[in-house]
């Protein structure tokens, strides 16, 4: 492993209680993933791959092991702290796009900027740049109900970017889209990726998808099982 | 967009809702701020009473009369600096359904005693003093009939009577007074009350009442006691107290309109803080996965706690601020018509600002329990399963 990983993992176990039952998600996972990948993860449903992005934005803890994020060791930050350093260094893609309804496109990408100390006219040129990379500026002020699923995911895009996070966290993405408009969404992160640098880790079911990614990591009862794709 | 923006929008997502929680608030505010404006100007008289007038009535109660010859008894009484006594003289102008307060007072010693409360001018007192048909208006109702000095108007009782049998007395304006101090009001007259009782068919050389000053509160108690002892086991006892606690008595027989105010209103808050409160968690539980996704992108639970509070302040403060209006021009479109019974009707700024509080407070107290979700509320569990 290298020293200059943007992200480790090392030695991390994870379990969850359910009623009496307590399930183990992983043991003891290692994992190192360099600044600048475009990582695709894989697995059955139920693997632990929500969980894994979870641990990773610093939504959820892990049981034991350390996790270390562009120098930051978060397993033990208090949640205070936690909320601070996730807002500076994580941006998050989701399923369902999860924008707020009573707020247009840019108000949506203007979330995260509400905990900055940028101001009024800063704050609307990183909403206005945000918005252009992902090619919606013409809809600043459209409500995501006037606008096609793929088109939501292109806010949600600009929302996790527009602080100029490292670190892209994307679960299943495209689930939710067509092939065409998934597409749209892959060729943008690929992008992301290459032209802006960000790192990239992408929780999909779609092959098609994980063709996308620099490497697909297989998560299957608690260990990867890595493949190196040729783009 | 800033905070305030994002909670306005989270109020107004459901106009319908939003509107009918601002209706019912709206209408707790409004049934505070008039029941307040009335309690208010109940108890003004109370709050402008000098501390060191006392007040002589009949003990049985304050509606049964004294003989004349007692303001001669009490004014030697050592302590007693002045006294003046004065007669209820039951008075309506033209139609019954007029009610106008009038009294007839010694003119001397009234004006002396009550020189604090009303600016009556020197030509005024003089001219009162020398007409013995003559009489002073305040200024509020002068000016509601349109009276001016000289006028010649006849005033009725629904009490006495002339002994020709005529109900009617008729006087002559002989001055127009203001007011000294804020808190009295100006809408009654003064008669003179030797005209008064030479005129009048029974009840002759008889008082209502006597006020009297002393030379300091300090001795208030020890001059009362000695009236009422000077008295004890005559026809006419007295009961002698200060001007603050004769008005007490006398507001008394109107009911307790402070426990009726606090009754009504408590009644009406507590629903609404149920109504409220109920319907403000059931929003923010609705809104849990947006919850959840703002603490994914970094807000802190406190942060997402000041949301919501804001929220429910935002609501408290449109509905409060929109009922105490409300109230406001209720009292205003009353305060005319009612001045004769409620003098000084107002939403003041005493009120307001007790309306303020009970806003914030009750934006508090709807907010909590939603707030307190959110700020617990763990992101894994919010965005839920898959
Ligand atoms: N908060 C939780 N409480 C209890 N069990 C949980 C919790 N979160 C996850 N699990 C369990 O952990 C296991 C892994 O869940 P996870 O969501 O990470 O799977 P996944 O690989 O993302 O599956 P899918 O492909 O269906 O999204 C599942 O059995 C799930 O039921
Ligand atoms: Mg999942």
């Amino acid at each position: 492993m290298n020293d200059s990983a943007l992200v480790r993992l090392s030695g991390v176990g994870k379990g969850f209680v359910k009623g009496r039952d307590a399930i183990s998600i992983f043991e003891h996972l290692d994992l190192a993933i360099p600044e600048g990948d475009f990582v695709a993860v894989m697995g059955p449903s139920g693997s632990g791959k929500s969980t894994l992005l979870n641990l990773l934005g610093g939504i959820d803890r892990p049981d034991t092991g350390a996790i270390e994020i562009a120098g930051t060791r978060i397993d033990g930050l208090s949640e205070g702290r936690l909320s601070r350093w996730r807002a500076a260094t994580i941006g998050f893609v989701f399923q369902f796009y999860n924008l707020m309804p009573m707020l247009t496109a840019a108000q949506n990408v203007e979330l995260p900027l509400l905990l900055t100390r940028l101001g009024g006219r800063e704050r609307r040129a990183h909403v206005a740049a945000a918005l252009e990379v992902v090619g919606l500026a013409d809809r600043a002020k459209h409500y995501p109900r006037e606008m096609s699923g793929g088109q939501q995911q292109r806010v949600a895009i600009a929302r996790a970017i527009v602080s100029d996070p490292k670190l892209l966290l994307c679960d299943e993405p495209t689930g939710d889209l067509d092939r065409g408009s998934a597409d749209e969404i892959l060729a943008m992160l690929k992008s992301l990726n290459a032209d802006l640098g960000k790192t990239v880790v992408m929780v999909t079911h779609d092959p098609a998808a994980a063709r996308y990614a620099k490497r697909t990591l297989h998560l299957d009862k608690g260990h990867f099982e890595e493949k190196e794709l040729a783009a | 967009m800033n905070d305030g923006v994002l909670i306005a929008k989270n109020l107004f997502r459901k106009k319908l809702r939003a509107i009918l929680m601002i209706v019912s608030i709206l209408i707790a505010f409004a049934i505070f701020g008039v029941l307040a404006a009335f309690e208010r100007a109940f108890n003004a008289g109370q709050e402008v009473s000098e501390d060191d007038r006392l007040v002589v009535v009949n003990k049985i109660n304050f509606t049964q009369p004294l003989p004349i010859s007692y303001f001669n008894r009490i004014a030697a009484v050592p302590g007693v600096r002045q006294v003046t006594y004065a007669n209820w003289f039951g008075g309506y102008y033209q139609d019954p359904k007029n009610f106008t307060i009038v009294m007839a007072v010694e003119p001397a010693t009234y004006l002396d005693i009550t020189a604090s409360d009303f600016a009556y001018d020197g030509a005024m007192r003089e001219r009162f003093e020398r007409t013995r048909t003559g009489a002073l208006v305040g200024r509020q109702l002068a000016a509601k009939w349109g009276w001016k000095v000289g006028d010649r108007i006849p005033i009725s009782s629904s009490i006495f009577q002339q002994k020709d049998g005529s109900h009617s007395w008729e006087v002559e304006i002989v001055g127009v007074f203001d007011k000294n101090k804020p808190q009295v009001d100006t809408n009654f007259m003064l008669i003179r009350w030797d005209y008064f009782d030479e005129t009048r068919s029974f009840g002759k050389d008889t008082i209502g009442w006597l006020i009297l000053k002393t030379d300091s509160p300090a001795i208030n108690d020890r001059v009362s006691e000695t009236i009422d002892k000077m008295f004890e086991n005559s026809f006419y006892e007295t009961a002698t107290d200060t001007e603050k606690a004769f008005n007490k008595a006398f507001m008394a027989q109107l009911g307790n309109v402070a426990l009726i105010v606090t009754l009504v209103v408590g009644a009406a808050f507590v629903t609404i803080l149920m109504i409220v409160g109920n319907t403000m968690v059931m929003a923010v539980r609705e809104r849990t996965r947006e919850i959840a996704v703002l603490k994914t992108l970094g807000f802190s639970g406190a942060r997402v706690l000041r949301l919501v509070l804001g929220e429910t302040l935002l609501l408290a403060l449109i509905g409060g601020g929109i009922g105490i209006a409300i109230a406001a021009a209720i009292t205003a479109s009353m305060r005319d018509s009612l001045s004769t019974f409620v003098p000084n009707l107002e939403v003041g700024p005493g009120i307001v600002l007790s309306a303020v509080g009970l806003m914030v407070a009750l934006g508090l107290a709807t907010g909590l329990v939603p707030a307190w979700n959110a700020f617990r509320l763990k992101i894994a569990d919010g965005m839920g399963r898959g």
